[in-house]
């Protein structure tokens, strides 16, 4: 090392290491004294931390710490803390019918706000945050209800579903009339005219839709077109519509049918949840 | 000492031997052409066969042109490759560019949505490994190349080893990055953040690497120098330590020679620890290693002081290498992880504090009695504003890394904003400070063309960089406190789609704040596209930058 040139920096008055590398030089800084020891005070604290919860793996094991506390172990004692404070609630709301839910005061409360959670986290994202629903998804908070509006209706759709997998679930099935061969097109636009003039009373319908619709349509949605909530099929004179109202897509429905699906949740969320998911949606303003 | 400053030749031998490796490539790559089910891997082995046999032409160009042209060696007598480094630097701005551009696409799909046009290719699942990748290894990757490939021949005082093989990792790693980046559009991936692309890419960059590491490796054998600087120990333990990460993660078991699909060797837990293990050492090695060596280079050089500490710089580089490879599982808080290898790497990203700030120290520090140039240079103001950026990031990342700071920001877009004060503030920075200075020096320029361009490519991107830091940590704690929070009764009181909601406003702010970045990068791009064609702005170049740039172009 016989080319080390030491000299004294100018501006720090420190000198230099010797080295020089294009240009570059080192000077010989002894290591801020507060960054060597905020260094050995985090190692002291990781050591520390270290001895006190699991840390350094054994062959087959691993040291389990001073505490031997798990996340696993906090975890499972805060959602035991939650299960027993819940429990007397719990236990009634899966055990009481609904009804009586409804009238027991702190039952009702207790049910609503646990409705209202699991519907944001389960049921919002079809029907929208607030049931307002969206085209095909029906909207939760009016008195036009496809299935019916009462707490056991209610009920049951959420537990088995709409078209789902559950051997009980409700469903229906509207024939798609021009793919299978049912009704031609001018017949499709005939019935549909007819059903646009139930609502509006601005279009005339022909006779022919009128003889359509009681031939094809009325077993399922009624002579009057007021729709059967034993067969889920919708109330075709009033303004609410599942699906768009231009004539085209009504055109388009009857032709292809539209089978909506909505899943089952029992099994899926608990009786408590679900019950009090029932209550929370018969509250929103439609419930019969 | 003495040395031999022999003109650089490409020997017949070298070049008949890497004509046959490409050859047998072509054949291979034909292989899986006819044979593959996947139209995405032929297309990939079609790619191949025009890069190997473009490479064939080249090399005989290339071999061409440096026997035949008359090098002139610099003052003190070496032969430098600058070309290569030029190469690297183009290259570096305009995958900087494509990276920053598809960044804020996503940042306003985010925001809206409906953006992605419903298209497969251009979703957010496709589109976000592309924006990483591209930043991190198409940007990142060729600023570390090109700097190294400069800064080891400068500071060992040797040309580059070989002559062929620079400019098979220059190119190999452009391929590299064509074949992941397209991979990702078509839908090749083996899901594994920041190691997304499937094996055969895989297997591609190894080779890429390993030519990589022996030509550094060579350079500094060479040295003239009786010591190796301390930037080229960080470039080594960057590219050592990358190739070790690389191959680990990458253990795969494809399920068939022609496809492109694979089965990673580990499963479970321990795959995601393995992922997790790579992951931070990516940044740990690639993001902070690699440029921290940049960092050690061009700020004693912009600012013309010795480096402020040897010593902090042997210490904080040995405990950064030691202690950084342990704190990948803090990733992994409460989850599946046994909790043994949580606490481990949230003890060992504590202690990670210190070494990490002592490249800020040094960083910070060398420019003591320099100081008054930050009024007159802004790329040295750059450069240590990105100094700056590392040591916020470098704190926040240990605190994040405390579980029960984790539990809060974990899964939230803090993360996000942490990753970019780091990405954008140092990483970007850093590299355009060391672009700013590399570009009159490779092309002779006496200076930039413009210092007030520099000027508002920085104010630009340093507004951006806050909009965009500021508004995901606002989101990022408030969805963090969203959801946790409980009503009386003890229910969530937010849904997850609430939260969604809420953070749409500073989506928004995100985005128009990489939008500035973007808009700061173009400034750049255009100066040192002039500076390449050697025009001047016409404005006066303060004194004290103009002669250490005109020294440095003129070779030296």
């Amino acid at each position: 090392m016989s080319d080390l040139k030491k000299e004294i920096d100018d501006v720090s008055g420190v000198d230099t290491t010797g080295h020089e590398w294009d240009g570059i030089k080192e000077l010989n800084t002894p290591m801020p004294r507060w960054w060597v020891y905020t260094f050995i005070v985090t190692c002291i604290w990781a050591f520390i931390y270290q001895f006190l919860y699991p840390s350094w793996p054994l062959i087959t094991d691993y040291y389990e710490g001073y505490f031997a506390e798990t996340n696993r172990d906090r975890l499972n004692d805060e959602l035991d803390n939650v299960a027993q404070q819940r429990s007397v609630t719990l236990d009634k709301i899966r055990s009481m019918d609904l009804e009586t839910i409804r009238n027991d005061n702190a039952l009702n409360t207790f049910a609503l706000a646990g409705g209202k959670a699991a519907f944001g986290d389960n049921c919002a994202p079809c029907h929208g945050t607030g049931a307002a629903g969206f085209t095909g998804y029906p909207n939760l908070n009016d008195d036009d209800w496809l299935w019916g509006g009462t707490l056991e209706d209610i009920y049951t759709t959420i537990s088995f579903g709409i078209r789902s997998t559950h051997e009980e679930t409700r469903v229906n099935d509207m024939p798609a009339f021009l793919r299978d061969e049912l009704l031609t097109k001018s017949e499709i636009e005939d019935v549909v005219t007819y059903v646009q003039s139930l609502s509006d009373s601005t279009i005339t319908a022909t006779e022919s839709g009128r003889i359509l619709f009681a031939d094809n349509c009325a077993l399922c949605h009624g002579e009057d077109g007021k729709g059967l909530r034993e067969f889920g099929a919708p109330n075709l004179t009033d303004a609410i519509t599942l699906y768009v109202t231009d004539r085209d897509s009504m055109i388009d429905i009857v032709s292809n049918s539209r089978k909506g699906v909505m899943p089952t949740w029992s099994g899926r969320l608990d009786e408590a949840t679900i019950k009090s998911l029932a209550l929370y949606i018969h509250s929103l303003g439609g419930g019969e | 000492m003495t040395y031999q400053n022999n003109p650089p030749v490409v020997s017949r031998l070298s070049q008949s031997i890497t004509t046959i490796c490409l050859a047998v490539g072509i054949i291979l790559a034909l292989l899986i052409a006819g044979k593959t089910s996947s139209a995405a891997m032929q297309f990939h082995a079609f790619i191949l066969i025009a890069t190997f046999f473009a490479g064939i032409v080249a090399l005989f160009n290339l071999g061409g042109r440096i026997n035949d042209s008359n090098h002139k060696p610099s003052p003190s007598g070496v032969y430098y490759n600058n070309t290569i480094v030029k190469y690297g630097v183009i290259a570096s701005c305009f995958w900087g560019l494509a990276g920053f551009i598809v960044g804020d696409v996503l940042a306003w799909e985010l925001a809206f949505p409906v953006l992605n046009m419903d298209m497969p290719w251009t979703n957010f699942g496709r589109l976000r490994p592309l924006h990483t990748s591209a930043v991190i290894f198409a940007f990142g990757g060729n600023v570390l190349i090109a700097t190294s490939f400069y800064v080891v021949q400068r500071t060992c005082k040797a040309r580059l080893a070989g002559e062929i093989a620079p400019w098979f990792v220059f190119w190999g790693y452009q391929l590299f990055i064509v074949l992941a980046a397209t991979g990702y559009l078509l839908g090749i991936t083996q899901s594994k953040e920041y190691a997304e692309p499937e094996w055969y890419v895989d297997l591609w960059l190894t080779i890429v690497w390993v030519v990589y590491l022996l030509v550094f490796l060579g350079t500094i054998w060479r040295r003239k120098e009786p010591h190796i600087y301390v930037a080229n120990w960080f470039y080594l333990a960057f590219i050592v330590t990358i190739a070790m990460l690389h191959l680990v993660n990458n253990a795969t078991l494809p399920i068939s020679l022609v496809e492109p699909k694979s089965y990673t060797l580990f499963a479970g837990v321990q795959d995601a620890l393995t992922q997790w293990w790579y992951g931070h050492n990516a940044v740990g090695f690639f993001l902070t290693a690699g440029f921290l060596a940049i960092m050690y280079y061009f700020v004693p050089k912009r600012a013309e002081r010795p480096i402020y500490s040897y010593r902090l710089s042997i210490v904080h580089f040995w405990s950064l290498i030691f202690l950084y490879i342990w704190a990948g599982p803090h990733h992994l808080h409460y989850t599946a992880l046994p909790d043994w290898a949580q606490t481990l790497g949230m003890t060992f990203s504590v202690m990670l504090w210190m070494p990490s700030w002592g490249g800020m120290i040094n960083g910070l520090m060398t420019l003591s009695g320099a100081w008054d140039k930050l009024r007159t240079d802004p790329v040295l103001k750059m450069l240590v504003v990105s100094v700056a950026f590392y040591g916020m990031s470098t704190f926040e990342g240990p605190l994040m890394s405390i579980k029960a700071v984790n539990g809060l920001s974990h899964y939230t877009d803090w993360t996000i904003g942490h990753v970019h004060s780091g990405a954008l503030g140092w990483v970007a920075y850093v590299s355009f400070g060391a672009l700013y200075c590399l570009t009159p020096w490779l092309w002779g320029r006496k200076g930039l063309y413009s210092l007030k361009l520099v000027n508002i490519h920085f104010w630009v991107s340093t507004v951006g960089i806050l909009l965009y830091i500021c508004a995901m940590w606002v989101s990022g704690i408030m969805q963090g406190l969203m959801w946790r929070a409980y009503t009386d009764l003890g229910f969530l009181e937010y849904s997850f789609v609430e939260t969604v909601a809420a953070m749409q406003p500073y989506y928004i702010i995100r985005a128009i704040g990489g939008l500035l970045f973007i808009v700061g990068s173009l400034v750049m791009v255009y100066n040192l596209w002039r500076t390449i064609l050697g025009h001047t702005a016409g404005e006066q170049s303060p004194e004290n930058i103009s002669k250490a740039i005109a020294a440095q172009a003129l070779g030296e």
